[in-house]
């Protein structure tokens, strides 16, 4: 991940209606908290609110208006996230939502999409893997109009993490060029 | 009422109906695509890589196809090879119908389903189909056929959708806007897909190593259809196999681009499956989601054959095979753009690539009922993301329904001896009449002015109609007593001697310029020697556009031999070739490859130039602007001063050599608005045609919104063009060396 990639990556999100919040892994849960709506399911390997129900049932994810996954990957050319359709649910937990929460850690962000797919062929070949990239919300116009959420969610929230002790520039802390304007 | 003027009703009636709807949202996506491929810094170069996957792949075909039976099979699912549609619909419908016992299966949108009939078939088994795609279920309500391959609805407008769900649903609050009707069909749908037992996907791409799918799409419904169901049948042509996932990544950059405009669809599936989601229970809902219901999950590849594996055979047809179904070649066709793929496709399929695949699939019939409209205008050939030559294909299929329908008993053994054509007697009279042109024009102009006078003549313009199907409210062209080549010869041969000149080069007499417009020959002749050009005129024959127009491919081939034979010698001499009339350049340039040796058809390609192009050359390598007319010195047609109105020809954008007028008429001071209709419509013979006069009159409609009332003065460097701008705006335009040659 270089910066120019974080910079275009939230340009493209901005471009596609996506909205962003940024901090360390350490504020992960107040910014899903911030950014999930009520209820919420999730299915993440990050810390999550206590209100977000994370082993729900499919009658709580009927009910969600919010899902929190996880993002395996991000691609900053495009704005897309790469969701995983794994045995926790992540897929449901990200598709039968009115908004879609998602994780992402800097460290994650790939610059173009051939990058993606170089990342995701070998882990093809390793095993069955499920992957979707996800690029804004759910979009539709064949009702004569672009409208968002025609079956999936209607707000995509993307919660970009970076290691804590990682400046927001993207040099680590206390070195050389990681001291400078924070 | 013969089917050909059946045809050309339902054509008026189209336009009538769907052509609105069609046209706003076909140029729509053709604007998109120009837009969000221009922000790609390597576009050509990713067009080069996803052509040459495909090339590879199809070559290996086979050797794919064993490759995904062993990967699906080891990921847990099957893989069903079938022949044909029926052998298809006969594993699918046991399968569901059969051993799941299923009462519903819900749809991700597919045009290889639609190409089996799928629907039909379960449906006779009592299994109720969904169409979750909006646009598909619209239709699927509505009982109509799709009229765009990625769009299926373009043809019905919001209001139409909004009458078509109060007839049907009476809901208590009738849904108007788009917001509204999306999300009542979103809640229908919703609650279909959580009742369904089976999910029917397509797939777009599939990776032979690993048995990965990939499916494009942005609304959800195909990410539910396979997550919400524990039984997921793909169906996919065998073309769909690639080497590995890491060759999907050219075609997610290029694949919504190319269609409507989209950098990237909302959701690009990549799926292994059978996937490793659980399977939501929506009956016994009081269950944890994460189950390991995942792991009763059930996957069925069906691959279909359906005629691919013979099309892999045919030369010509087998580059069919690459299209990956963008729906680019249908947005960027003034016909489509017109009339939709209600009247352009056949079976299944629509746009220009459509006659490839229903000539392979559904055979030469099918083909034949709507190959006429393409016109052979090339503007598909730069959108198209791997490279088809689809005119090209349309061209050859047109020659084999040609010969195909040729019937022995006709006796038009008269006209088989007087024209010189290369093709089989009992070839339809208009199509005859327009591949053979050249002849006509040169008749022509040997009889002028009897001739002209004659073609005006009510009565014979009404038989001429009825026999040779030219629409008698076209002007026909008006012969000139007096050749390019005899006038050039008159004048004493070129004004600027070998010795003194910059560079010499053989002005191409083509058969318009030769016989018809010879103005803007001798225009050529003035603007060349102005620029120290030593010219020369030799007779030479007709390019064969025409001919290949028409699908007569032996006659085109013909003429290209000729061509080379009479051109060499200057070429060798290092003579440049230049040309006024762009379609001409455009054999020359691109349909001769098809033709000629490779090394003869590169050399003449290299040593040809399209006049303004050779214009543009000379002055960027140090020529003097002022042997060439300055709006200042205008008067007369160029009244109007600096201000020009340029429709560049549509095979000249597509050669690139469009925009060369447009540079030379600024560098000498010209204020120039471009028109960006892909083509006028007229495209050669087409819009002389009676069937399609109204049609091409509607293609030309965007010119006429632009340029009607404009006080600038009309150029346009193509024969047609200047006759459909005549019929449009009512004044014949001018070629542009006429208006930058200097006057006589």
């Amino acid at each position: 991940m270089s910066l120019a990639d974080r910079s275009t990556f939230k340009r493209r999100l901005d471009d596609l209606g996506v909205t962003v919040s940024e901090g360390p892994e350490s504020a992960c849960r107040d910014l899903i908290a911030e950014a999930a709506g009520d209820p919420a399911v999730g299915v993440s390997d990050a810390p999550l609110p206590d209100r977000v129900e994370t082993a729900p049932t499919t009658a709580d994810l009927r009910a969600a208006h919010t899902g929190v996954t996880d993002a395996e990957l991000g691609v900053a050319e495009y704005g897309s996230v790469a969701i995983e359709a794994d045995a926790a649910g992540t897929e449901p937990v990200s598709l039968f939502v009115d908004r879609h929460v998602v994780v992402l850690r800097e460290r994650d962000l790939v610059p173009d999409m051939p990058d993606a797919f170089d990342w995701l062929g070998p882990k093809t070949r390793e095993g069955s893997v499920d992957v979707v990239f996800a690029t804004g919300p759910s979009a539709t116009a064949d009702m004569g109009g672009l409208v968002h959420g025609a079956h999936g969610p209607k707000e995509v929230h993307v919660v970009l993490l970076r290691e804590d002790g990682e400046t927001e520039d993207g040099g680590p802390a206390g070195t050389e060029g990681g001291d400078r304007d924070e | 009422m013969s089917s050909d003027a059946a045809k050309a009703d339902r054509i008026r009636e189209l336009m009538a109906t769907e052509g609105d709807a069609v046209a706003e949202n076909t140029r729509g996506f053709n604007e998109g695509r120009y837009e969000s491929t221009s922000r790609l810094d390597d576009y050509e170069e990713l067009k080069g890589e996803a052509r040459s996957i495909k090339e590879d792949a199809i070559a290996r075909l086979p050797e794919l196809i064993e490759e995904v039976k062993e990967t699906v099979e080891a990921n847990g699912g099957t893989v069903y090879v079938a022949d044909d549609a029926d052998d298809a619909n006969r594993y699918i419908t046991e399968l569901t119908a059969e051993e799941r016992d299923a009462d519903r299966l819900v749809k991700s949108k597919s045009m290889t389903s639609e190409e089996i009939e799928v629907n039909e078939a379960l449906e006779a088994e009592g299994v109720d189909v969904v169409e979750t795609d909006l646009g598909e279920w619209v239709l699927q309500v509505a009982d109509e056929a799709p009229s765009h391959i990625v769009a299926p609805a373009i043809h019905k407008s919001r209001e139409g959708i909004a009458e078509l769900f109060e007839e049907r649903f009476d809901p208590e609050d009738p849904p108007e806007t788009a917001e509204e009707l999306t999300m009542f069909a979103r809640e229908r749908l919703g609650e279909l897909i959580e009742d369904a037992d089976v999910g029917m996907t397509g797939a777009n791409f599939i990776a032979a190593d690993s048995g990965t799918m990939m499916l494009v799409t942005s609304e959800g419904n195909a990410r539910k259809t396979v997550t919400a169901t524990d039984t997921h049948v793909a169906v996919a042509g065998v073309e769909k196999i690639v080497p590995s996932a890491e060759e999907f990544a050219p075609f997610v950059e290029l694949i919504g681009r190319s269609g409507t405009g989209q950098d990237v669809t909302s959701y690009i599936s990549t799926l292994t499956p059978p996937v490793d989601s659980p399977v939501p229970d929506f009956e016994d809902d009081d269950e944890p989601l994460a189950d390991g219901s995942g792991d009763d999950r059930d996957f069925h590849l069906v691959l279909i054959d359906n005629g691919r594996l013979a099309m892999r055979e045919d030369e010509e047809l087998k580059e069919t095979l690459y299209c990956i179904r963008c729906s680019a070649c249908s947005n960027s066709c003034g016909n489509f753009q017109s009339v939709g793929g209600h009247a352009f496709g056949g079976e299944t399929y629509s746009g220009g690539i459509a006659t490839g695949w229903e000539a392979g699939i559904e055979g030469l019939d099918t083909a034949a009922e709507f190959n006429d409209l393409c016109t052979g205008c090339s503007r598909c050939v730069p959108a198209c993301p791997v490279e088809i030559d689809i005119p090209w294909i349309n061209t050859v299929v047109r020659d084999r329904i040609n010969r195909g329908e040729a019937d022995p008993g006709q006796t038009d053994w008269m006209f088989e001896e007087l024209v010189p054509d290369e093709e089989p007697a009992g070839l339809d009279l208009g199509t005859r009449i327009v591949g053979n042109y050249e002849t006509l024009a040169k008749w022509g102009s040997r009889t002028a002015p009897i001739a002209n006078r004659l073609a005006d003549v009510g009565p014979l313009r009404a038989l001429g109609e009825r026999v040779a199907g030219i629409d008698r409210r076209r002007d026909l062209p008006d012969f000139a007593s007096q050749s390019l080549v005899d006038w050039f010869e008159a004048r004493g041969g070129a004004a600027v001697s070998p010795e003194n000149a910059s560079r010499e080069a053989v002005l191409y007499p083509d058969t318009a310029t030769n016989y018809v417009d010879v103005d803007r020959g001798k225009a050529a002749v003035r603007a060349l020697e102005a620029m120290d050009v030593h010219v020369r005129v030799p007779d030479l024959p007709g390019s064969g556009r025409p001919p290949l127009s028409q699908g007569m491919v032996s006659t085109a081939a013909a003429k290209a031999e000729d061509v080379y034979a009479g051109l060499a010698t200057h070429v060798d001499a290092g003579r440049d070739v230049v040309v006024i009339e762009p379609s001409d350049l455009g054999m020359f340039r691109r349909e001769y490859e098809k033709f000629l040796p490779e090394a003869s058809h590169e050399r003449l390609a290299d040593a040809s130039y399209d006049v303004m192009e050779y214009l543009f050359g000379l002055l960027e390598n140090g020529g003097d602007p002022a042997g060439l007319r300055a709006p200042t010195a205008g008067t007369g047609p160029v009244a109007s001063g600096t201000r020009v109105a340029y429709h560049p020809h549509c095979q000249a954008r597509t050669i690139g050599v469009g925009e060369h007028a447009t540079a030379v008429m600024e560098r000498l001071g010209y204020d120039v608005r471009t028109s960006d209709t892909e083509c006028c419509g007229m495209a050669g013979s087409f819009g002389y045609k009676h069937d399609y006069y109204e049609l091409s009159m509607d293609v030309g409609e965007p010119i006429r919104e632009q340029f009607g009332d404009t006080d600038r003065t009309v150029v346009a460097a193509g024969t047609s063009c200047t006759e459909q701008i005549d019929a449009l705006l009512g004044d014949a335009p001018m070629h542009p060396v006429q208006l930058v040659a200097p006057r006589e």
